[in-house]
């Protein structure tokens, strides 16, 4: 399907759940990750994929993609996405910024973003607007940018298309705070056009973008509902998370 | 000071030689992580046909060489891209199978050649110029070397322009760095690995039909003897690096030349020491990238 049957796919705002994901096991090297994982993303807002470390989260967003052997079914949009390999996924419209950012370290910031345009007219003056830095930046290597400066080249190579949905893994990791902040701004912007996915794990940002919460413990979801449902029960943040919500104190 | 230019020159004119299938093998690995011991075999049937078409149209003349050139470049191509597409594609991530595999594909197409062209080397015309010397300080250089120097000068100048100048280019360069990511933004990477491998057939086709110039003659063994060096090569440049496999092709075929001439014979020895202290000291080699 090319991108301009894919475009005239696209659902309407509010014509049910974006994603949706049922009984989905991801297995690395035989072992299995995540079993039998269910749940499901709007078609607007951000929904916070979350739990303790090691439960599989990271583990989710890459079954989705089908950068891991998986099973079990995942649409997007209406349509089964989880027998097409893992491009033809992101031609659907699914954009992806991993954990660690990945970006191409031998290849220029301009390389990077071009690298990542597949739309016949790529988003590169609303990249500009929100990441400005980049663009004085676009003849240097990404190798050799701060970790905020290559997460902001992460960011917008999935920002230069046009999705349906944005599958964002861990964002501030390993961020300074000043950092964490442009992050999110920069997220909470591209939410208003796209819904997201997002893996993380400062609760101050999941405060301030997510709508929802999906958790994750032992491979499994044990909780999914409004965002506000579960950060402002500090008992089952700790349960369920095992973290003391900070901003909450503050 | 003659035997040194001439020990230079010649050793430019080997590591050329090297250069055109190393460049190849290089590639291959550092997009798809295949070791192709099959890269030989490219070189010797391009080698093969090339001088069988040239022969036929004019023989020991610059049209016929030029004819031969053009013939290995396609053959080495054609033959690559289909060997990718029928038989490594189904292997991808499975580094024994694929090992055994090209191996096994090596061994067979010698086997082969030996039973259409006969197990004796085939000695080869040349132009008149190229059978000639040129004096530079004082040495007195064989023509073929300049020839050998400005093809490879060429091949590594077309594949860089290719690399940086294209989008097939920039997926190269972003998949021999990541492939998974690459594949992460929507583009089918496997798509590039055919045109890769078709790249590095060209590549060794047109040094099949160089190597016939250089040794005077074409035999079922010589994509075998030189893929060793080239093997060499890749791994002292950096698994994956072209500029690596450029300037460890020189610094080998140079090395050996000089041993040669100056320690009784010992290049080839004195080149395995060499691999041996690399792998030591830096086992990513030259311009490899940190594991």
């Amino acid at each position: 399907m090319t991108a301009a049957s894919d475009a005239s796919a696209r659902p309407a705002p509010g014509a049910g759940p974006i994603l949706r994901v049922a009984g989905l096991t991801g297995r690395i090297t035989g072992q299995t990750v995540i079993e039998d994982v269910s749940f499901e993303v709007p078609a607007t807002g951000v929904t916070a994929l979350l739990g303790r470390n090691g439960v599989g989260k990271t583990s989710t967003i890459r079954s989705i993609l089908g950068l891991i052997e998986r099973t079990g079914s995942v649409e997007l949009g209406g349509i089964r996405i989880d027998a097409m390999p893992t491009h033809r996924i992101v031609q659907f419209g699914v954009g992806y910024v991993p954990e660690d950012r990945e970006v191409f370290a031998g290849l220029t910031v301009a390389e990077n973003l071009r690298l990542a345009e597949r739309d016949a007219a790529p988003r590169r003056e609303f990249i500009a607007r929100l990441f400005p830095d980049l663009v004085a930046r676009r003849d240097q290597r990404a190798g050799t940018l701060s970790g905020g400066q290559q997460q902001m080249v992460s960011l917008a190579r999935a920002l230069v298309n046009e999705n349906r949905l944005l599958l964002v893994d861990e964002p501030t990791k390993g961020l300074a705070p000043r950092i964490v902040d442009e992050v999110a701004a920069a997220l909470g912007e591209a939410a208003r056009t796209v819904p997201i996915l997002l893996v993380e794990q400062n609760l101050h940002v999941i405060r301030a973008l997510a709508d929802r919460v999906v958790v994750l413990s032992g491979g499994r979801v044990v909780f999914a509902g409004a965002a506000s449902e579960l950060l402002d029960d500090e008992e089952r943040v700790q349960r369920l998370l095992g973290v003391h919500d900070a901003s909450e104190a503050a | 000071m003659d035997t040194v230019v001439l020990l230079l020159i010649t050793g430019l004119g080997l590591g050329a030689l090297y250069f055109l299938v190393a460049s190849g093998l290089s590639l291959i690995y550092g997009l798809m992580g295949v070791l192709n011991f099959a890269h030989g075999s490219f070189l010797t049937i391009s080698a093969f046909l090339g001088w069988e078409v040239g022969r036929r149209v004019s023989d020991g003349t610059w049209t016929g060489l030029a004819l031969s050139a053009v013939v290995g470049i396609v053959v080495g191509a054609v033959v690559a891209a289909l060997t990718e597409l029928l038989i490594i594609r189904r292997l991808y991530e499975r580094h024994i199978e694929q090992a055994l595999v090209t191996v096994g594909i090596a061994l067979a197409s010698v086997a082969l050649f030996e039973g259409i062209w006969g197990t004796d080397p085939i000695y080869t015309e040349r132009p008149a110029w190229l059978t000639e010397t040129t004096e530079i300080l004082g040495a007195r250089i064989p023509n073929d070397r300049f020839l050998l120097i400005a093809c490879a000068g060429l091949v590594l100048g077309g594949i860089v322009l290719f690399l940086r100048r294209t989008r097939y280019g920039l997926i190269i360069r972003a998949g021999v760095e990541n492939r998974h990511m690459v594949t992460a933004l929507g583009i089918d990477v496997r798509r590039s690995f055919t045109l890769v491998f078709a790249i590095g057939g060209a590549a060794a086709g047109l040094g099949g039909v160089l190597a016939s110039v250089y040794y005077g003659y074409v035999s079922a063994h010589l994509g075998s003897v030189l893929l060793i060096f080239a093997f060499i090569v890749t791994v002292i440049g950096g698994l994956g690096s072209l500029t690596g496999a450029a300037i460890a092709s020189v610094l080998v075929a140079v090395l050996q030349q000089f041993a040669n001439y100056y320690l009784g014979g010992t290049g080839d020895l004195v080149v395995v020491v060499a691999l041996a202290a690399v792998l030591l000291v830096r086992p990513r080699g030259l311009m490899g990238k940190a594991a």
